[in-house]
């Protein structure tokens, strides 16, 4: 887990342009929009993309975004429940 | 700026017919035509819904007898636009002619399939097949067509492009700058557009249901529309009879986000609210309204708040029309100030086909038939687009 | 009517952005194409801002920021753009993926990039302007029908203030594409291009936006009097149409100081521009100006930079001079010309 949540971090990093960032700056329960990191819908969409490319998920509806792309930790609980083998 | 400027003619080709007198069949039977993907391939052919026009490339320049080696978007630019022309009764050689035309997607239709040679090897692919990709080409082409060798342009400001390109052409009238302007715009169905909207998941797989509760996004469609706008010297001289003036226009920002609309919808508040000012009239005065209406959550439900702003419940017939032409991007001012002018021509007003449930936050019911006998005076035509570019613009009858 | 340039932003191939007095250093290139000399972006944007933006966008941002800050105003009442390629680095991802990965799993970010309006929407965005916002796309008009649209805007509403702007760039897959045309040859100075002989032109860039008002103040200096495009007309009319240009704005053609022609390398369009200047022109100093740019779609806004700067300066750089008349500068026509199917001229007066 920890180790998704690692990969993840520098995933997000690399798929949303975020250069000013290191992986240890993002918290595994820090809000990633709104607040916090202060994504947008455009991100969120990119991080479908994400989890499409690297976990093989293919997330059919965009209103789930907002639950699943709460933080980090919420994006990795979604990956361990719905990764194919 | 001074004098009133008149449509004398108007042409559209889209998805519900290749002429006015097929397209207005079509709204008076209620036949959408929104169906399967068939004139090119794509891996979306049976999931995603489009709006095409009903005749191939081939079957367009024959029907024009030109070359048909050109972009999808010239041909259904040159189909629209010489109907406009001959409707007008316009000598447009006789005046200082301009031809403004928009357009998102150019000759994108040409350029994709190259690109698939052109990756695998930069030598690869028919230089023919980009020489037109540029936007401004298919102007060109449309121009060269009709015979407009003075003042040509193609304005590019997403869905909101072909209205823009009225509004310029009245100035231009307006400025005493030009005579006649034949002015509109056209796209063309493209995988690029597709993948496009499709990769901001915007796109219903089911046909579209604008301003429903239960909508879920837009289908592309295509085509083009143009009219011929001329000033009062040359609606005198050559004696013409034109059904309509252009009363008003605006051009405004959203400046909220780069593809979704504000929750106020501000910047369709502030283009209709402007467009009734130039155009002198109060909101009232306004007896049918095409709404940009592209059947995603997001703009129904803007455009809709605005539309309540201005007139809480007293709000006129209004409808999309794009449930039966699918959403055709640069194309659609142009289509859709055409269905505006038809309006008033037939004095009628035109359905939101498969509306069901009014959207809980604005319950705003759309006109559901095609109504005839009507007294239509004054009709506004809305298309936002992306980049927060909105544009709204009256037609008033004569 | 004249409008007044109250402020401008420039971002070339040449070093034309901060300090630096005018054209001191021009930079030389070698091949076929000229780079445009890029400031930090991080002196317009903060690093939240440019993740999403190409390089065309912070060209066209930062330029318009210049232009905006150099007239001291926040927010302008409207925002005119002219670009011809649009936003080809994103078009070209975009279609890459699509093909190289069969429709599938696509990253939305290039697609909303991609569209031609992008550049103005996004200075709109980050100033939060809500007013008259315009694109133009029409090849080598794109930046004149911006000026045209600004210059009327400004005659139904004289105190307001319109950015105006045209922006090119050249991608990697746009210069291979370019290239097969056979429009360009590769030259060992591009500094030279003009005065070597040979027959083609080099590919060019850049990002130009001005503010401009119609309303003078008393430290303005530099005036736009007309805009004019003339599309697909043969040599003779050319001509006529320059000397009619100039008197419509109740001048002879004598009165004009300097002549910025747009020569691009390419023999027989060179030519007929020289011959249009000789002939109607004989005693104004000459210049060009896409040795220093390239030649691209909206290298007319790069000219009008040049000749404002002149203006303001009260001199020419030799590097841009053919010809010196020893005349000061107060007019100064721009006839534009490319690959001779599409003319434009522009006058700008100091006043």
């Amino acid at each position: 887990m920890d180790q998704l949540m690692a990969d993840l971090k520098r995933q997000i990093i690399e798929a949303l342009n975020l250069k000013h960032l290191k992986p240890e700056d993002i918290g595994d329960d820090q809000p990633l929009f709104v607040e916090g990191l202060g994504l947008d819908s455009i991100d969120a969409l990119e991080l479908i993309v994400l989890l499409q490319q690297h976990y093989n998920i293919k997330m059919a509806n965009p209103q789930d975004g907002p639950q699943i792309f709460k933080s980090v930790k919420t994006i990795a609980d979604y990956i361990k429940t719905n990764q194919t083998a | 700026m001074k004098g009133r400027v008149y449509v004398a003619g108007t042409g559209v080709i889209s998805a519900i017919g290749n002429s006015i007198p097929e397209t207005f069949t079509s709204f008076k039977n209620h036949t959408s035509g929104v169906g399967k993907v068939t004139l090119f391939d794509t891996v979306y052919k049976d999931t995603l819904p489009v709006g095409e026009v009903k005749a191939s490339n081939a079957d367009l320049a024959a029907k024009l007898s030109t070359n048909p080696n050109l972009t999808r978007t010239a041909l259904l630019g040159i189909s629209a636009a010489r109907e406009a022309v001959a409707a007008s009764g316009v000598d447009i050689q006789k005046w200082r002619t301009g031809l403004i035309s928009a357009t998102t997607v150019g000759g994108m239709d040409k350029t994709e399939n190259f690109f698939i040679e052109f990756l695998k090897d930069s030598t690869r692919g028919q230089l023919r097949n980009v020489v037109h990709h540029e936007c401004g080409s298919a102007t060109e082409l449309i121009a060269d067509d009709l015979g407009v060798n003075g003042f040509i342009s193609t304005i590019n400001t997403a869905c909101s492009s072909s209205v823009n390109a009225i509004a310029l052409g009245s100035r231009l009238i307006r400025h005493n700058i030009l005579d006649v302007v034949i002015a509109g715009g056209a796209d063309a169905l493209s995988k690029f557009t597709l993948n496009g909207f499709n990769s901001l998941m915007i796109l219903d797989r089911n046909p579209c249901r604008p301003f429903d509760s239960s909508r879920n996004g837009l289908n592309l469609g295509e085509g083009a529309g143009f009219v011929v706008l001329v000033s009062e010297r040359v609606k005198d001289e050559q004696k013409l009879n034109p059904s309509c003036i252009v009363g008003g226009y605006a051009n405004t920002n959203d400046a909220f986000h780069q593809t979704a609309s504000s929750p106020e919808g501000r910047g369709s508040f502030g283009a209709m609210t402007k467009a009734l000012a130039m155009a002198n009239l109060s909101p009232e005065k306004i007896d049918y309204i095409n709404l940009h209406g592209t059947g995603t959550l997001n703009n129904d439900l803007s455009e809709g708040t605005a539309v309540k702003r201005l007139y809480g419940d007293r709000y006129p017939p209004l409808s999309s029309t794009k449930a039966f032409t699918g959403h055709t991007l640069g194309a659609s001012g142009g289509i859709e100030a055409v269905f505006s002018i038809m309006a008033i021509e037939q004095q009628c007003v035109f359905p939101n086909l498969r509306f069901e449930t009014p959207i809980p936050e604005i319950d705003i019911r759309p006109q559901l038939s095609f109504e005839s006998n009507i007294k239509v005076s004054h009709v506004m035509s809305n298309s936002f687009g992306f980049g927060g570019n909105c544009s709204s613009i009256i037609f008033s009858a004569t | 009517m004249p409008v007044y340039i109250k402020g401008m932003g420039n971002i070339s191939p040449q070093k034309t952005w901060g300090d630096d007095p005018l054209l001191a250093n021009p930079s030389d290139y070698s091949g076929s194409k000229l780079s445009c000399i890029e400031p930090d972006y991080g002196q317009f944007l903060d690093v939240k801002q440019l993740r999403r933006m190409s390089r065309i966008i912070k060209m066209g941002v930062a330029a318009g920021t210049m232009a905006l800050r150099h007239a001291g105003v926040t927010t302008p009442d409207g925002i005119i753009t002219g670009t011809s390629f649009g936003c080809l680095e994103d078009t070209g991802v975009f279609l890459t993926k699509l093909i190289e990965n069969n429709e599938n799993a696509l990253n939305p970010t290039p697609f909303i990039q991609s569209t031609h309006n992008t550049i103005g929407s996004q200075i709109a965005l980050l100033l939060q302007c809500q007013g008259y916002n315009q694109t133009y796309s029409q090849r080598a008009f794109s930046f004149e029908h911006a000026l045209l649209d600004a210059i009327l805007e400004l005659k139904e509403n004289t105190d307001q203030h319109i950015l105006v702007g045209g922006v090119d760039e050249i991608t990697s897959y746009s210069h291979s594409l370019q290239k097969r045309f056979g429009i360009f040859r590769d030259s060992s100075s591009s500094l030279n291009l003009l005065k070597s002989g040979g027959d083609g032109t080099i590919n060019g860039e850049g990002a130009v936006y001005i503010t401009l008002s119609g309303e003078k103040r008393k430290d303005d200096t530099v005036s736009i009097e007309s805009v004019l495009t003339i599309y697909n007309s043969p040599g003779n009319d050319i001509k006529e149409k320059v000397r009619d240009f100039i008197n419509e704005a109740s001048l002879n053609t004598s009165a004009i100081d300097l002549v910025l022609l747009g020569k691009s390398g390419e023999k027989e369009g060179d030519a007929d521009l020289e011959r249009i200047a000789s002939d109607l022109f004989p005693t104004a100093s000459l210049g060009a100006f896409k040795h220093l740019c390239g030649e691209y779609p909206t290298a007319s806004a790069f000219a009008l930079w040049l000749g404002a700067r002149i203006i303001h300066e009260g001199k020419t750089p030799a590097i841009v001079l053919d010809r010196e008349s020893g005349r000061s500068m107060n007019n100064v026509l721009i006839v534009n010309s490319y690959f001779e199917k599409y003319h434009s001229l522009i006058l700008l007066r100091a006043c």
